[in-house]
């Protein structure tokens, strides 16, 4: 019998860790993450998770660490936010390039500067480009479910690849709610044991994540690419099997109440719950709108994405972070290009907001959907608008 | 909105546990099979400083994930707040407060002019005689269920036996002392 317990997200995450039995976490605490690792580190103290828990003096160590243990085998876990990311920036591309599986949860944190340790999507999108499959939890049980998953997926020999997980730091990550558990025999049945199939041996040298010259490099990152690109298939199928065992179905791009809409709102992570209210109070008021949430950002499910906004007129796309002298907000970004070749597509208006934090309340998604509906009628000449926003800041409405 | 949603906002200090109040009233409403959700205000804690804790409580899978602006209910579990923030902040109008103080709702409402429904406890004489501690928050648990009939006393004492283990005795008759004597002026 699974059991339905009170679990903070974070802590999720640590029984989700617990019940995928795996052996090796080296992590570094730090906020809004922290109750993850402290909350393993005392499962292995405590005898709970038979695991080797590397106490490492930085997230650099953490996910070098990491690298070694699946090297020689080992089922393995990190765990890291923001500032965290970024000092462990270097070996997240090596992880993936070298196709060492594992699975990483990123409780999603601003960056520095202005120093911040609240939520937003600065930190993920940082490392959009590192070949990591990315996706994004909107609950606990999301966050349980997905680790499972992750490792599930990672693991699966035509795929090799670590699973990032992201949960909104704060906002999930220290929020306590209702959270289903399953039987321990489900979980094994669902997530076999690791059997990595390059095991560093003495007694068959090989070599990991050699130089490569200009004759080979292209190669590499061309398979690479070609992998994590194939890879959507096995996700897919994973959360097939996922929804069969455990009764919860997971997709690449979620859609609600879009029968119909004339207007999408997309949204990512934790912001998706609230704004599925607002959509319900404007549809009962008898507006045509409906929403659209990217749970994979990487592999970019395009061909779900198209089929899921095609009807539509107008796309109200809400980052929670800003690309620098760009289009505004990276989904936004990619989302324009997607949609870019299509013969029919929606008009796509960009919106950045929650940013460090800041709380999206109800009204402020109702006025993203009321503005973002004005400017598309007038044809969306502006860059994006900040929600919210207090200050000298209409220049960017001009460009 | 769901009309049967229940928001709550405590307010204390860091150290005297609004933060597990919220969270072990959460967990006894999610053991009976309801819905529910706590989390502390977002960001560094201090020991003494002025803090919040949020809780909300449906008997249906509740997604709103934002901060709690209009509360149904108000809980003060230490009287120095009342002067030092704002506790009534977006609290509806027919709200509830609950405050720890040693005097009665009268003197609370012609200090205040609060209109809404008051209930008062003692709340640091009682922790002080059950736990021999001025930690208020388990006392103000049992005033708040009486207040809000929302979770079963029964269900909060099963948490306590949980997360206080041998000393849960003296945070269990706190809980039921305030339970038993807190002050509803409507």
């Amino acid at each position: 019998m699974s059991c339905r317990v009170a679990l903070e997200a974070s802590h999720a995450v640590a029984e989700a860790v617990r019940m995928a039995d795996v052996d090796v976490i080296a992590a570094y605490p730090i906020t809004p993450q922290t109750h993850i690792p402290e909350r393993l580190a005392e499962m292995v103290a405590d005898g709970e998770l038979s695991a080797a828990y590397i106490p490492v003096e930085s997230e650099h160590s953490a996910l070098s660490a990491c690298l070694g243990a699946v090297a020689v085998g080992a089922r393995t876990f990190t765990t890291t936010a923001g500032q965290g990311l970024e000092l462990m920036h270097e070996v997240v591309y090596v992880a993936s390039s070298m196709r060492y599986p594992m699975v990483m949860v990123i409780a999603n944190r601003a960056l520095s500067a202005p120093l911040s340790v609240w939520g937003d999507h600065s930190d993920v999108m940082s490392v959009r480009d590192t070949g990591w499959i990315q996706v994004f939890a909107q609950n606990n049980q999301e966050a349980f479910d997905l680790v499972l998953w992750g490792f599930r997926v990672a693991e699966d020999s035509r795929v090799l690849t670590p699973v990032m997980v992201n949960l909104d730091g704060f906002t999930l990550s220290h929020v306590t709610e209702a959270v289903i558990l399953p039987e321990q025999e489900v979980v094994n049945s669902f997530l076999p044991p690791f059997h990595y199939p390059f095991v560093l041996n003495p007694d068959k040298p090989a070599t990991h994540g050699a130089f490569a010259a200009p004759d080979i490099y292209t190669e590499t990152k061309i398979s690479q690419e070609v992998a994590l690109r194939k890879s959507k298939d096995i996700l897919l199928q994973g959360w097939q099997e996922f929804g069969d065992m455990f009764g919860r179905h997971y997709r690449p791009v979620e859609i609600y109440r879009v029968e119909g809409a004339k207007t999408l709102l997309l949204t990512m992570g934790s912001f998706t719950e609230t704004a599925k209210m607002v959509i319900d109070a404007r549809r009962d008021r008898g507006e045509l709108v409906g929403l659209v949430s990217l749970r994979l950002w990487r592999p970019f499910p395009f061909t779900e994405f198209r089929q899921a906004v095609k009807e539509a007129d107008t796309l109200i796309v809400l980052d929670r972070s800003i690309s620098f002298g760009g289009q505004g907000g990276p989904v936004c970004s990619e989302v324009r290009s997607a949609l870019f070749s299509e013969p029919k597509r929606p008009v796509v208006v960009s919106f950045v907001g929650g940013l460090g934090g800041r709380d999206m309340a109800e009204e402020d998604f109702g006025y993203v959907l009321d503005r973002g509906r004005e400017v598309a009628a007038k044809g969306s000449p502006e860059l994006f608008e900040t929600v919210g926003v207090r200050g000298e800041v209409s220049g960017i409405r001009d460009l | 909105m769901d009309s049967k949603l229940i928001e709550v906002r405590w307010h204390g200090r860091g150290g005297l546990g609004a933060v597990t109040s919220a969270e072990l009233i959460a967990r006894a409403a999610i053991a009976e099979g309801k819905y529910a959700q706590s989390f502390p205000s977002f960001g560094p804690e201090r020991r003494g400083a002025p803090l919040q804790a949020f809780l909300r409580i449906s008997d249906e899978f509740i997604r709103l994930r934002t901060n709690i602006y209009t509360p149904d209910v108000v809980v003060v579990i230490d009287p120095t707040l009342l002067r030092a923030t704002d506790v009534t902040s977006g609290l509806k109008a027919d709200g509830k407060i609950i405050i720890n103080s040693k005097k009665t709702p009268g003197e609370i409402k012609s200090e205040f002019g609060y209109n809404w429904t008051l209930a008062v406890v003692d709340a640091t004489t009682i922790a002080r005689e059950t736990i021999r501690l001025p930690i208020t928050n388990t006392a103000m648990i049992g005033a708040f269920l009486r207040v809000v009939d929302v979770v079963k006393l029964d269900s909060l004492v099963e948490q306590l036996h949980e997360r206080f283990g041998s000393r849960a005795g003296g945070n269990i008759d706190a809980l039921k002392r305030a339970y038993d004597e807190v002050a509803i002026m409507e």
